[in-house]
């Protein structure tokens, strides 16, 4: 590995992208636990620790659940922390999760998107990360490798901002792009140093000078004031994340936001994505272009917090989005992101019509030809004006 | 050997005004165990009395730093802390010399936490992990635990017209942590500070791992008046229902040698939780815990190289 180091341009999988941007990050301590498809990352940083090439200690814990406790114990002694998972993996950090947002402790953590059991499938969807939306983590969407290693390097400066002090998740699809490779452009190492900043934590618990106490017994007096100044965190990340990405932008010449918006200039049908469909789906958009289609594409970065504002922005001209869920709620009306995005544009003056497809459970390949069918769906119903089914399943048997 | 007064003139690291009951076993536990770190410390603790007596937000008994994180997780999160300071300290962000002492009930060390203990004792972290034992979930309001003896009315294994309680015996932890071959394991209990202390001291100053059982009473729990904390807590000492013994670097030793070996139906007499035995005709159950007593002693004197009659 440590011969690309000076290359600029490497050719890295996903799962390479993230143990690198770890390796760069160079955390105090890593605890993690093997599950697939995240596995390689941390087998990919151990050997980055066993060469001595970065100072972290890794504790290979018995557990998914250990490995958050872990995490959580060691960032409030006051050490820079990391650790890595998927799907059943973050199921078992769950109750961890929100005392680690409810701590306050500014933990990145890579995630690789993969189907909640059960049944019990290795590959791609979004069940895992969609369930710990409202866990008080922000999170962070990827498209490609170089987008997740790119998320990562700036989660740790937003979640270590003082304004926010919240735990970040950097998603990208299991498999898909975890285990696919691409062209990734990494930063020098000093850049990535630079850029983060040195780790801190107010009260420490390895500060023995002056002790303190965390994770008191929190009653009907303080806790409800101290879940809001941690709602108010994740107002304030907004600000912080924007801030990030610009300052990114700089020393990168890679612009993010909380969305990406694909040829939406004057587009009148649109979807609405998250992760590696967004790469097939901006080829059906050029293909329907190519022959006059106005379709769009919307592409969510943050999902927590929520971009309401810039999502009614870039709907503001459609007239008709539908939203892409590769994950189920079960709440008989659709998709996690579906109703998340209407609720967020309820208030705004121009809304599309709107309607939902999942897509993708389990892994199912999703080809341009599905996309494609989508748009179709789209014009239909942009022509009558009128959506009759807005609960949609793609490329299943029926 | 630490005196009396030795102790008394150290540092409590737990103060006052906690809002634990009278004749509470854990602040007894924790004072005595503390008072054996010569360096600063760093605590946690799993959720139960303990932590939710002393910490009352916003206010604070512990004068150490301190962390509580879940039910089941305070050995991974104490080893998280450990693992902090090694990293720390090899990169020279820290120069102090820190110890690592996680505390836990019979419910987050036995069942719910066992998991993670073992983890980190496997681990190898340089901790301190002690279990106050006082065989039920008395948080929560005495349910049974897999450290409740067998015969006691708790809420969840109620004596009744059919049932004289808990059905099983207990799960023997302290056997189970010395499997894991950790430099130091042993069982104490608050009734004996001396051995105690001299076992927590031990504790702090092995490289690695250890574990001490700490048999604790609960007043609630097992219906006793609050004066009565530390005499019941010696009754099972003294019946070997609670041997004291260690387990270092693999060799067992027995530490206290009861004077006069006491019928274990005569210690649980003394407490409500074992009142329904009294109440009629369980002389077949009190029989067959006896046995149970002897037969778990038998194995203990086995391992210790010692005979049982020689004890007494």
């Amino acid at each position: 590995m440590a011969v690309q180091l000076d290359r600029k341009m490497v050719a890295l999988t996903g799962n390479e992208a993230a143990a690198q941007a770890m390796r760069q990050i160079s955390p105090d301590v890593v605890a993690a636990y093997p599950i697939t498809p995240q596995t390689e990352i941390v087998q990919i940083f151990s050997t980055f620790v066993a060469d001595g090439i970065v100072p972290t200690e890794f504790v290979a814990v018995e557990s998914e659940h250990s490995a958050m406790s872990a995490t959580v114990g060691s960032a409030a002694a006051g050490a820079r922390s990391m650790t890595a998972t998927s799907a059943n993996g973050l199921a078992l950090m769950w109750e961890i999760l929100y005392i680690a947002s409810g701590m306050r402790l500014p933990i990145v953590m890579p995630v690789v998107n993969r189907a909640l059991s059960g049944p019990i499938n290795i590959h791609c969807d979004h069940s895992d990360t969609m369930g710990a939306r409202d866990s008080g983590w922000l999170q962070l969407y990827s498209e490609t490798a170089q987008e997740m290693y790119d998320n990562m390097i700036q989660a740790v400066r937003i979640a270590e901002h003082e304004n926010v002090r919240l735990p970040v998740m950097c998603m990208m699809d299991g498999f898909i792009t975890s285990h696919g490779m691409e062209n990734v452009i990494l930063l020098q190492d000093k850049q990535v140093k630079d850029f983060i900043g040195e780790y801190y934590v107010d009260n420490a618990l390895l500060d023995v000078e002056n002790p303190s106490t965390w994770g008191p017994l929190d009653l009907q007096d303080f806790y409800f004031e101290h879940k809001r100044q941690q709602a108010d965190a994740v107002i304030q990340a907004r600000k912080v994340i924007q801030e990030v990405a610009d300052e990114y932008a700089k020393l990168t010449g890679r612009h993010y936001g909380f969305l990406e918006e694909y040829r939406m200039d004057d587009a009148e049908v649109a979807i609405l994505v998250i992760n590696s469909t967004a790469g097939t789906a901006k080829y059906v958009v050029d293909q329907l272009r190519s022959k006059g289609t106005k379709a769009g594409l919307i592409k969510l970065r943050v999902l927590r917090p929520f971009p309401a504002e810039e999502l009614a922005q870039a709907v503001s001209n459609l007239k008709v989005l539908a939203v892409m869920d590769r994950a189920e709620s079960f709440s008989g009306l659709g998709g996690p992101l579906f109703s998340e995005s209407k609720g967020a544009l309820y208030d705004a003056d121009k809304r599309p019509l709107m309607l939902n497809y999942i897509y993708g459970l389990g892994g199912r390949d999703v080809t341009p030809e599905m996309i494609e069918s989508v748009y179709q769906h789209l014009l239909k119903v942009a022509e009558s004006g009128r959506v009759d089914n807005p609960y949609n399943f793609l490329g299943i048997r029926d | 050997m630490a005196t009396l007064k030795d102790l008394a003139d150290k540092e409590v690291l737990l103060s006052g005004g906690h809002r634990a009951c009278s004749g509470c076993g854990f602040p007894i536990t924790i004072k005595m165990v503390l008072s054996q770190v010569d360096t600063p410390v760093v605590v946690g603790c799993a959720t139960g009395c303990m932590e939710v007596t002393t910490t009352v937000y916003p206010y604070t008994a512990w004068k150490a730093s301190f962390i509580h994180n879940a039910f089941e997780n305070v050995a991974a999160t104490i080893s998280g802390a450990e693992t902090a300071y090694r990293s720390l300290k090899k990169q020279g962000k820290l120069d102090k010399e820190i110890k690592f002492v996680a505390f836990g009930g019979d419910g987050g060390t036995y069942d719910i936490g066992l998991q993670s203990l073992s983890g980190a004792m496997e681990r190898g972290h340089n901790m301190v992990y002690i279990c106050y034992d006082n065989e039920a979930y008395m948080n929560t309001g005495v349910q049974r635990s897999s450290a409740t003896p067998r015969a006691t009315n708790t809420t969840t294994t109620p004596a009744g017209l059919e049932s004289t309680g808990k059905h099983q015996y207990r799960k023997d932890l302290t056997a189970i942590m010395a499997a894991h071959n950790i430099p130091y394991v042993a069982q104490a209990a608050i009734s004996h500070w001396n051995d105690l202390v001299r076992k927590a001291k031990k504790a702090f100053e092995v490289d690695g791992p250890a574990f001490l059982n700490v048999f604790t009473s609960c007043r609630l729990g097992w219906a006793i008046a609050p004066e009565d904390a530390i005499d019941a807590v010696d009754g099972g000492v003294q019946s070997n229902f609670w041997p004291l013994y260690e387990v270092e670097n693999g060799e067992w030793r027995l530490t206290y040698k009861p004077k006069k070996k006491l019928p274990v139906a005569d210690w649980m007499k003394q407490q409500g939780r074992f009142k329904h035995l009294f109440r009629g005709d369980y002389s077949q159950v009190l029989e067959e815990i006896q046995d149970d007593v002897d037969h778990r002693f038998a194995q203990l004197c086995k391992r210790c190289g010692v005979e049982p009659e020689e004890v007494h």
